[in-house]
């Protein structure tokens, strides 16, 4: 057993029972680690946003490189401040529909890319797969489990009769799905532990190598 | 005979070089030069070497390639600058080059061509939620069926205002861009005209700075809706941090405070999902979850009274609005969707067709799925 002498092994520990304590109930000494690693991060993404995006993205080309398109997003950015002064608070409205407007014309067309038109090429039933007797099994499984989860999704008619037996059947596969997904998971949030008990174990004890 | 071995193969070589192709890569953002080339002559090369050549007519070397490969992109170009190429394939100490291609300029196009599929799906699916919005408009009753997870928000309000304390609404952990989070905001404004109506307090701590804001908007005009904004609090609406620990951290100590009778996780959630509904769940609160996070949803589902599947919270804002614009978007979605089913089964039918001879031009369809 080779207990660390570094300082900031031993200020890592003392958090990471403080945030451990939650597990006991609130304390004041959760309450401490809490508060700092809020207002840590938060300083934190101040630095990261001011060297990462502002300074390089928009001060540099503004008013170094002098680009004068910059001075839009400038103008939209400072809109933001607007909120301070209630009198011109609704000023804040531009830059925020151009960032809804902008959000959705970049999510809608990724949206159908990846959730729509790339599921279907998936889900098809293709004379490839005639190949080998299992991978269409599969496949055909795969076609039943994305129509009757689809229909369960389905809010136009209430789920009576066909739809109904195709609903129930959609919401089975949907919970095997989940039960997969849920073990996998779990599987990950237990490596983090490790991954801390490790740091106790072998950095601050050095019972493990 | 070893000279004239030589002699040939030198012949052979001159005779054979590299026929090669440059053009400006299509459907792109620019600064990109496709070149493409074919070995011509029997004997493979060493190797290849690929040059580029500005307009004064230097060359420099672009690359050094295997012989087998058959093409190569260049990204290092500017736009509107015209460039040559030249493929020299090496035999031994000897390297035949092809003639330069002539000179090309790679340009930006305002259309990718390879997405063209995706454009014919929004302008069907777009065309579908404005017929079934104007529907809604010319006042004709539109059905939705019952979905649980909704039905509970009234419940959950008034809970709240029973038992004297706050709800907890939080709008996930992801930005704006995020369908989820919008999907969350509208629902936020509903659940804030509700907690107005029943004067309950509504806290929103939020992660992202942009969706602050925007939720700080949508609540003052929920407020300002349901003829309360005298009740609007905006301290309320606040900014915690961006770091997705220190956020679920800074909840999970509110919730542990505060005692919220009711809390909402409606949006985007990553590994911290389960931190939130767990610590949320311990206080005895009513919890009301929903996700498009498809790893989150087992959480919540385990964790919380109520789970809005994917798509439930898309739908979720119409149905508790009840808006003629939002209920004609629902449908249209809807239909969308049944749309889908009719694409995939159609396409299914006539692929599987494609086996018999005579119909094998069927198979083409799936090329309508591509998308780059």
């Amino acid at each position: 057993m080779h207990i660390s002498t570094d300082i900031w092994t031993w200020v890592a520990v003392i958090l990471t029972f403080g945030i451990f304590s939650f597990l006991w109930k609130d304390n004041p000494f959760y309450k401490f680690c809490e508060h700092l690693f809020v207002g840590v991060s938060v300083g934190y993404t101040i630095a990261l946003t001011w060297y990462n995006s502002v300074y390089p993205d928009l001060i540099t080309p503004l008013f170094r490189q002098g680009k004068p398109l910059y001075v839009i997003p400038f103008l939209l950015g400072l809109c933001y401040f607007f909120r301070f002064i209630p009198k011109a608070s609704w000023l804040v409205r531009i830059p925020m529909g151009f960032v809804l407007g902008w959000a959705s014309g970049v999510a809608i067309p990724a949206f159908f890319q990846t959730n729509v038109i790339k599921q279907i090429q998936g889900t098809l039933l293709s004379p490839a797969l005639f190949a080998r007797w299992d991978v269409f099994l599969w496949a055909l499984i795969s076609f039943i489990g994305v129509i009757c989860s689809v229909l369960y999704f389905f809010f136009s008619r209430e789920h009576k009769g066909a739809l109904k037996v195709a609903a129930e059947t959609g919401i089975v596969f949907l919970m095997i799905g989940f039960g997969a997904s849920f073990g996998y998971t779990v599987m990950a949030r237990m490596s983090l532990l490790i991954g801390r008990f490790q740091f106790l174990l072998r950095d601050w004890l050095g019972v493990i190598r | 005979m070893g000279v004239i071995t030589l002699l040939l193969t030198l012949v052979l070589n001159q005779a054979s070089p590299p026929v090669i192709l440059a053009r400006d890569t299509p459907d792109d953002a620019g600064k990109s030069i496709t070149i493409r080339w074919q070995l011509t002559g029997e004997e493979v090369p060493e190797g290849l070497i690929l040059e580029r050549g500005d307009t004064t007519g230097c060359f420099q070397v672009l690359g050094v390639l295997s012989s087998t490969e058959t093409g190569f992109v260049d990204e290092d170009v500017c736009d509107g600058v015209g460039y040559y190429y030249r493929l020299g394939a090496v035999f031994g100490a000897d390297t035949v080059w092809s003639e330069p291609t002539p000179l090309v300029k790679s340009a930006p196009q305002w259309f990718n061509r390879a997405r063209l599929n995706i454009l014919i799906a929004m302008l069907v699916f777009f065309a579908l939620v404005i017929y079934f919005i104007e529907h809604a408009k010319a006042g004709r009753y539109l059905f939705i069926r019952r979905i649980a997870g909704l039905d509970a928000v009234d419940e959950a309000v008034g809970r709240a205002t029973e038992m004297g304390k706050p709800i907890v609404y939080v709008p996930g952990l992801g930005s704006v861009a995020d369908i989820a989070t919008i999907a969350s905001l509208n629902i936020m404004g509903e659940v804030a005209k509700k907690t107005a109506q029943y004067d309950s307090a509504l806290l929103v701590p939020n992660r992202d700075p942009i969706v602050y804001t925007v939720a700080r908007e949508v609540v003052k005009e929920a407020y300002t809706r349901a003829g309360r904004p005298d009740a609007f609090r905006p301290d309320n609406i606040f900014y915690v941090t961006s770091e997705q620990f220190a956020y679920a951290a800074a909840v999970d100590g509110l919730m542990v405070r505060e005692k919220p009778a009711t809390n909402f996780f409606l949006g985007t959630f990553w590994a911290e999902s389960l931190i939130l509904a767990e610590t949320g769940a311990t206080t005895g609160a009513i919890q009301i979850a929903g996700t498009d996070s498809v790893f989150q949803l087992p959480f919540f589902i385990t964790a919380c009274d109520y789970t809005l599947i994917g798509e439930e919270l898309y739908a979720a804002s119409a149905y508790l609005s009840r808006e003629p614009l939002l209920l004609g978007s629902l449908k249209g979605q809807d239909f969308g969707k049944l749309l889908i089913l009719v694409v995939i089964v159609l396409s299914s039918i006539l692929l599987l067709l494609s086996r018999i001879s005579g119909l094998q031009f069927l198979s083409a369809i799936i090329k309508f799925f591509n998308v780059s």
